[in-house]
Order: C-alpha cells, then sequence, then structure tokens
C-alpha cells in the first residue's frame, strides 16, 4: 500500500502511523456522556471508501486525510488534516 | 453415524465406500425458534450447545459461503487460558476445559493437542507483568509455571540464547495449553449440530433484518425472509455491517491479521511458543509446517489478506526468535478480518433491538474462545440470561468504564 504524501511524495504505507476514522468532532468538555463515548468508541467501519488519519511519522511529521477502500486497499488520495 | 475404531476398520476394509456426508444440506423451513447468522466455530457451537443443552432444535445457522470459510480457517490453532483480568480468564478457562472434553462430546477428532503454551520474556519489567500473570492464573484455579532461562533452554531447542538482540529471560508456561485442528472444530460441530437437528444453510447470506415495534422477527436474505424467535450475530469480522443492517452502532473496528504456514519439515518444535518482546507465536503442525504469526496490519481492513511490511515484521520477529528457521520456506500466508473491540476483549450480550443477540469483537482471540463462546451465547440465547461466565462482556461496558482491557492501551482498535 503506498500513500501520496502531499509534500513528500508517494511512499510506502510502513513510514505512516495509523489512528483510525477521520472526521470525528470532538465534544465540548461539558458535552453529555452519551457524546463523549461515541466520539471515543463508536465507528461506522464501512466496508469500502474510509477517510482516515495517517500520520507521516518517518516523512514530515504532517497529519493527513487519506482516502482509501478498506475493501481493496486502493488509497484515492491524501489531503493535510 | 458414530465414528468408532470398529467402523474405521470396516470402512477401510470396503474401499472407504460407505462414508455419507455428515451434515445435511437442507432449504431454509420458513420459520425457527433461533436463527444465529455465521456458520463459523462460533455460530457453530451456539447451534450445538442449543441443542444439547437447552434442548432448542429448531435452529438455524446461515452462512454467506460455507461454514468455516472465514476466520475459522483463518488462525494460527492456539488454545490456551493464559489471560489476566478476572472478566477473561474464567471465560477462557471455561473454554479450555471445554477443549480438554470435545472430541468426546462431539465424537469428532479436532486434533485437540495440549501441548503446552510458552509465553517468553525478554527483560525484568517482562517477568515481572508474566509473574504477575501467572498468580493471577493460579488465583483462578489454572495451573500455571514460571520458567527460568535454563529450563527454557531446555524445552525448546534452538531458540536464539547467545548474542539475541531480545535475551530470553524465562516463559510463563500453560502446559494445559497447546492446538487443535480449526477445520476439524467446524466439522466437529457442524455435523454434531446437525445431528440434533439443526439446520446450516451455507450460500444464504442475510441482506436485512424485519424489526417490528423494536423486536425482531426474522431475516431477509438471499434465499428469502427467514422468520426467528430469536436472532443471534456471530459474524466476527462483519459484525459492524450486519449490525448496522438493525441501526446499531458498534465499538468495533475491522482489521486484517495475517498468518503463515512454511513447508513441512522434521518434527522441531513440540510446544507453542511466544514471544512479548515484539509480537510472535508459533507451532509445528501435526503435518510438519511450522504455523505463524504477528501483529494485525494496523489500519481499518475488509481485504482478508494484508500487506507486505507485516511480512517482513514477522520474519523477522521469527528469525529472532529461532534463527534455525532462516532456510525454512514459507509456503502460505493468508489473512482475516478480525472485529477489533476498543478495548481488545469479546461482546457476547443482548442488543438495542429485543430478540436480537451480540457475538463479536473477538480480536485475535476468536478461535480458543469457540467452545465457551458458543456455551455461553447458546446459554444466552435460550434463556435471555446473562450468565456470569460471560458477565464482564458486556456491551455497555464502554459507556460505564468497565471495559476489559487486558493490555491496558485504551480504545485503540490497532494497539490490541
Amino acid at each position: 500500500m503506498r500513500i501520496p504524501c502531499p509534500h513528500c511524495g508517494v511512499r510506502g504505507s510502513e513510514e505512516f502511523a495509523y489512528l483510525g476514522a477521520a472526521g470525528l468532532r470532538r465534544p465540548e468538555p461539558s458535552a453529555p456522556f452519551a457524546e463523549w463515548h461515541a466520539y471515543v468508541h463508536l465507528r461506522e467501519n464501512p466496508r469500502g471508501r474510509h477517510q482516515e488519519l495517517w500520520q507521516h511519522v518517518h516523512g514530515c511529521r504532517r497529519w493527513l486525510v487519506v482516502t482509501r477502500d478498506t475493501a481493496t486497499h486502493d488509497v484515492f488520495g491524501a489531503v493535510d488534516a | 453415524m458414530t465414528y468408532s475404531l470398529r467402523r474405521l476398520v470396516r470402512e477401510s476394509l470396503r474401499g472407504n465406500t460407505g462414508w455419507a456426508p455428515v451434515w445435511r444440506e437442507p432449504e431454509p423451513k420458513r420459520h425457527y425458534d433461533v436463527v444465529i447468522i455465521g456458520g463459523g466455530g462460533h455460530g457453530l457451537a451456539t447451534a450445538h450447545y442449543l441443542a444439547k443443552l437447552h434442548g432448542i432444535g429448531r435452529v438455524a445457522v446461515l452462512e454467506k459461503g460455507w461454514i468455516g470459510s472465514g476466520n475459522a480457517g483463518r488462525n494460527t490453532t492456539i488454545i490456551r487460558s493464559n489471560y489476566l483480568l478476572p472478566g477473561n480468564e474464567r471465560f477462557y478457562e471455561h473454554s479450555m476445559q471445554l477443549w480438554e472434553g470435545l472430541e468426546q462430546d462431539l465424537n469428532y477428532n479436532c486434533m485437540v493437542s495440549q501441548r503446552g503454551v510458552l509465553n517468553l520474556f525478554t527483560s525484568d519489567a517482562d517477568r515481572d507483568a508474566a509473574a504477575r500473570r501467572g498468580n493471577a492464573m493460579i488465583l483462578h484455579g489454572v495451573a500455571a509455571e514460571l520458567l527460568d532461562a535454563e529450563q527454557v533452554r531446555r524445552m525448546v531447542p534452538g531458540l536464539a540464547f547467545e548474542g539475541a538482540r531480545y535475551p530470553i529471560k524465562g516463559g510463563l508456561l500453560q502446559r494445559r495449553g497447546g492446538t487443535a485442528r480449526h477445520d476439524a472444530v467446524v466439522w466437529g460441530y457442524a455435523r454434531a449440530a446437525d445431528r440434533r437437528g439443526v439446520d446450516i444453510v451455507q450460500n444464504c447470506e442475510v441482506t436485512g433484518f424485519r424489526i417490528s415495534n423494536g423486536r425482531v422477527m426474522g431475516v431477509e436474505t438471499t434465499r428469502g425472509f427467514i422468520g426467528a424467535d430469536r436472532v443471534g450475530m456471530a459474524v466476527a469480522g462483519n459484525t459492524s455491517r450486519v449490525a448496522a443492517m438493525a441501526g446499531i452502532h458498534l465499538p468495533i473496528e475491522s482489521h486484517v491479521l495475517q498468518a503463515f504456514v512454511s513447508e513441512a519439515i522434521k518434527p522441531v518444535l513440540d510446544t507453542v511458543v511466544t514471544f512479548g518482546a515484539g509480537h510472535f507465536y508459533i507451532s509445528q503442525s501435526d503435518h510438519g509446517g511450522l504455523v505463524f504469526g504477528g501483529d494485525i496490519d494496523g489500519y481499518n481492513s475488509y481485504a482478508q489478506r494484508g500487506g507486505l511490511p507485516i511480512v517482513e515484521d514477522v520474519m523477522e520477529h521469527c528469525l529472532a526468535m529461532f534463527p534455525r528457521f532462516g532456510r525454512v520456506r514459507v509456503l502460505r500466508s493468508w489473512g482475516g478480518v478480525m472485529d477489533m473491540s476498543m478495548d481488545g476483549s469479546p461482546i457476547i450480550d443482548r442488543t438495542p433491538v429485543e430478540g436480537l443477540y451480540l457475538n463479536a469483537g473477538w480480536c485475535y482471540g476468536g478461535f480458543k474462545a469457540t467452545p465457551a463462546s458458543g456455551w455461553c451465547f447458546a446459554h444466552l440465547l435460550a434463556t435471555d440470561r446473562t450468565h456470569p461466565l460471560h458477565a464482564a462482556m458486556r456491551l455497555d461496558r464502554f459507556e460505564t468504564g468497565a471495559v476489559l482491557d487486558e493490555a491496558g492501551t485504551g480504545a485503540r482498535p490497532n494497539l490490541h
């Protein structure tokens, strides 16, 4: 699997660290418990196109939002998070 | 047809012409007491215990492919009960005890081999953790032994002691652990369930749930609607997708875990050895192949195949531990899709939909759990009551904070 880093070019996925689904909105500290539970634990976990956070730890160290297919491992693109 | 030595001799004299298929291929009925989604080890074990222990025979197991084609056929066949947390240990020990009597129970040779499971430690901190885990096991009445380096050297020849990157200081041994033949477990449970009247319906994919007033009425499938009083999901790997059809959102990510087998070589390794300095586990099958694996690839995947970085990583761990395997050729590798839960432990519980039950989140640990998972899930489906053995494996533990985090890594599925 290769990830097109917008800063360093196309690199092997082993240069990156994975965090999980992108687009989760961190609730306010005072938000109801259910919102915090959803943020910390619940995931869509789709089969197919997935937006996810990768950090280029062995490159520019930028956090990226990568669009990738979880069934085929096709990578469609990456932008700065 | 019961298997016995007499039967074996008779068939061998008659050219093995008298064997018949050991489970039927029935058309699904319109309605069942219990429908189990997923014809893997867990689903089939559930059906067996439902019929055997709870007298519920109107049961169907629905499998989208063929039985055992998912993770039941994609693991490294290790069985053990060396857990730290009470909520896990009592459950896995129950599983171990069921393994010990499984072949008599099923009248099927599952090749359960209690060859021992040895967890090596390579630092003082590792030794402390192993001692703590061993003591936790002993507190639950499960035998554990702490071996020093010399005892390990005598037990497992060929380990890297001289000039090793991770010098081995000893190991935690569970002698009752070992391996079982994964396919035979599936076939044994399928045959036993079928003999008690359970319908095993293959090539039947669930495409939706029929839910009325918050209660499940049955499942829509590629072979039509099948009604059921109760429905159990045992579809680890695809749990998020199946549960989403019932509007249930879960604390699970799907990840790919690879495993490997080498060409068959003469017997060199008569126990299961794991390596905690990295993450690696290895045994030798009765056929002679070395069966081994390591970490998950670490990103969401439904692909049933992984990437080369983990292949390299696993091979490096193997050679760091056993330099002598450097000339052995790898025969095959494969990937299975794991339900990685947010605390690394499974879920056996009710769902917000009445009559719909969940068996999921097995992470790395699904195979060894097969008998107890089926046993507990059958109890839950039959009685609607939580058995103490799986009382800690609740779905709401992520909200209440009563998580079962063996590794202490928090809500990071790719780190468990």
